[in-house]
């Protein structure tokens, strides 16, 4: 974050240590959804629309609860509410705050060809710089998770900014001021693990649930939005939240290999041709015979 | 030498010098349609292929316009190359010859092309920069729809999303392999082709040097007996 140059490493005519030296702050942030205490009451839906300006679209409904299909470009903030049954019979209605997940190593990043459209800052927040975005729409495809939408009026992306706005002047994001139960929480990331796996030890241990974990994937190189579920072990169950989250390997493979032998096949075959035209030359049209004229 | 000797030379290089009409008007329209769309394409194109050429789509009026215009573009490019399918699909059919010429291309390469049996309208290196480009725009066409709709697409097919970037890309390059081997030939290398897909007309010579049954099919000069 910006105050991070300002700490004080020297102070003159100061006695003994300069107060705060050796501190060692955490600067990435992270947002944690603890699904096992959240009520689906969608007060997170209504403070993301109401701080990003955004008014509020027709809902659809689909026998749920749930107050569209999947987000929209203007609204990026979707509880996902999902009925499962367990294998004693009895019923669970699973709900999970959707939004970006702000990954470690971003597959919208990765597949954006427009230079800035997308920036991952320090505090691991990515952002999508929409004065950059053309509207390809590849980050929609790079995504793992189903995030970026486009627009078509704007003919650009948009998706959660993590309260960039709000984080970067000390405040915390806008879903997590609203909610009502404290199943959502903000902090530094080591914070919000330790938290998660507190709560996830105490679901194992006292509340009975066995397979109770924290989703924080290393496909993606982690996300700076974690969760804590029942069952770590199904996160498809919660509104299909992928098990190996990684970037796509067509991107990678498009990104990568791809582009350089491209790119040498172009060169090269250039080079190729400019050399093939200085060792033989032109081709020239020659004289017809003289036995097919007729002079 | 004689008087008499020098004007049989001329009258010659007249004979050889006579014009023969290699493409038609609407041929030649048809021609460039397509290489304009294709240039601009390939320029929008390289813009969205790597970071370092982004500054194409500046030259193009900016990000933005260049991602709304390409698929718009596309569709021109895709109706030229429908058109000019219909003017040459006949010309293009790949024969036994074809196949023959085809083992000795290295005389080509080699400008040896009096080594080379007699061709026809179009060569076989032709005929493959035709097809190549005709099922090249295929795949475009159909990975670029995609690609034009993406949001069009359900999460739950999103392997296609991936696939046809892929897809677009790879094809992509191929046309640019083709494109820059055509624009070599037919500028640079065989001196005469330019100028034909301009004002359409070959000399007596450049004809029977390079497609060797067509000028004796056009010129009505009869083939001589073997």
């Amino acid at each position: 974050m910006s105050q991070a140059g300002t700490e004080i490493v020297r102070a003159s005519a100061h006695p003994g240590t300069v107060p705060g030296a050796g501190l060692n702050r955490e600067f990435q942030v992270c947002k944690l959804v603890d699904t096992t205490t959240c009520i689906g009451c969608k007060a997170c839906e209504v403070a993301c629309l109401e701080w990003n300006g955004y008014t509020f679209t027709q809902t659809s409904f689909d026998n749920s609860y749930q107050t569209m299909p999947e987000t929209a470009w203007n609204y990026w903030n979707l509880i996902k509410f999902n009925e499962h049954e367990l294998a004693d019979g009895r019923m669970m209605l699973l709900m999970r705050k959707d939004q970006c997940m702000h990954c470690e190593e971003p597959g919208c990043l990765e597949a954006c060809p427009a230079d800035s459209a997308i920036v991952q800052y320090a505090n691991g927040i990515i952002d999508f710089q929409e004065e950059h975005c053309i509207g390809c729409g590849y980050c929609m495809t790079g995504c793992p998770f189903n995030i970026p939408k486009f627009s078509p009026d704007a003919r650009k992306v948009f998706k959660c900014t993590l309260c960039n706005d709000r984080v970067s002047v000390g405040l915390e994001p806008a879903c997590i001021k609203a909610c009502p139960t404290g199943c959502l929480h903000f902090g530094t990331k080591g914070e919000m693990k330790e938290l998660a796996e507190t709560r996830a030890a105490q679901l194992r241990n006292v509340s009975g649930f066995a397979d109770a974990g924290v989703y924080d994937p290393s496909g993606v190189g982690g996300t700076h939005v974690i969760y804590v579920l029942h069952d770590a072990k199904n996160p498809e169950l919660y509104g299909g939240l992928p098990k190996n989250p990684h970037i796509p390997y067509s991107v990678k493979l498009w990104k990568m290999p791809l582009k350089w032998l491209g790119n040498l096949a172009i060169v090269g075959g250039i080079v190729g041709m400019a050399l093939h035209y200085m060792r033989v030359g032109p081709k020239k049209e020659e004289p017809i015979p003289p036995d097919e004229r007729r002079v | 030498m004689s008087t008499d000797a020098v004007q049989r030379t001329d009258a010659a290089a007249n004979f050889d010098q006579e014009l023969i009409t290699r493409y038609t008007f609407a041929e030649r329209i048809n021609h460039w349609i397509g290489a304009l769309t294709y240039i601009y394409l390939l320029i929008t194109g390289l813009a969205f292929w790597s970071p370092y050429l982004y500054w194409l789509a500046a030259v193009v009026g900016g990000g933005p316009t260049a991602r709304f215009a390409h698929p718009w573009v596309g569709l021109l490019f895709t109706a030229s190359y429908f058109w000019t399918c219909i003017e040459w699909y006949r010309d293009m059919h790949i024969d036994a010859e074809d196949r023959e010429w085809a083992h000795e291309i290295k005389n080509y390469i080699n400008n040896e092309d009096d080594k080379l049996p007699p061709v026809g309208r179009f060569n076989w290196g032709q005929k493959l920069f035709f097809w190549g480009m005709f099922w090249s725009t295929i795949l475009l066409l159909l990975s670029g729809f995609g690609l034009w709709f993406t949001e069009d697409i359900s999460w739950k097919f999103h392997i296609l999303r991936m696939t046809i970037i892929l897809v677009h890309a790879s094809v992509a390059l191929i046309t640019i392999g083709l494109f820059l081997i055509h624009v070599y030939m037919s500028t640079v290398l065989e001196e005469g082709s330019f100028g034909s897909m301009v004002h359409g007309y070959v000399t007596r010579a450049w004809a029977w040097t390079f497609h060797r049954k067509w000028y004796y099919q056009v010129s009505g000069t009869p083939r001589p007996k073997q």
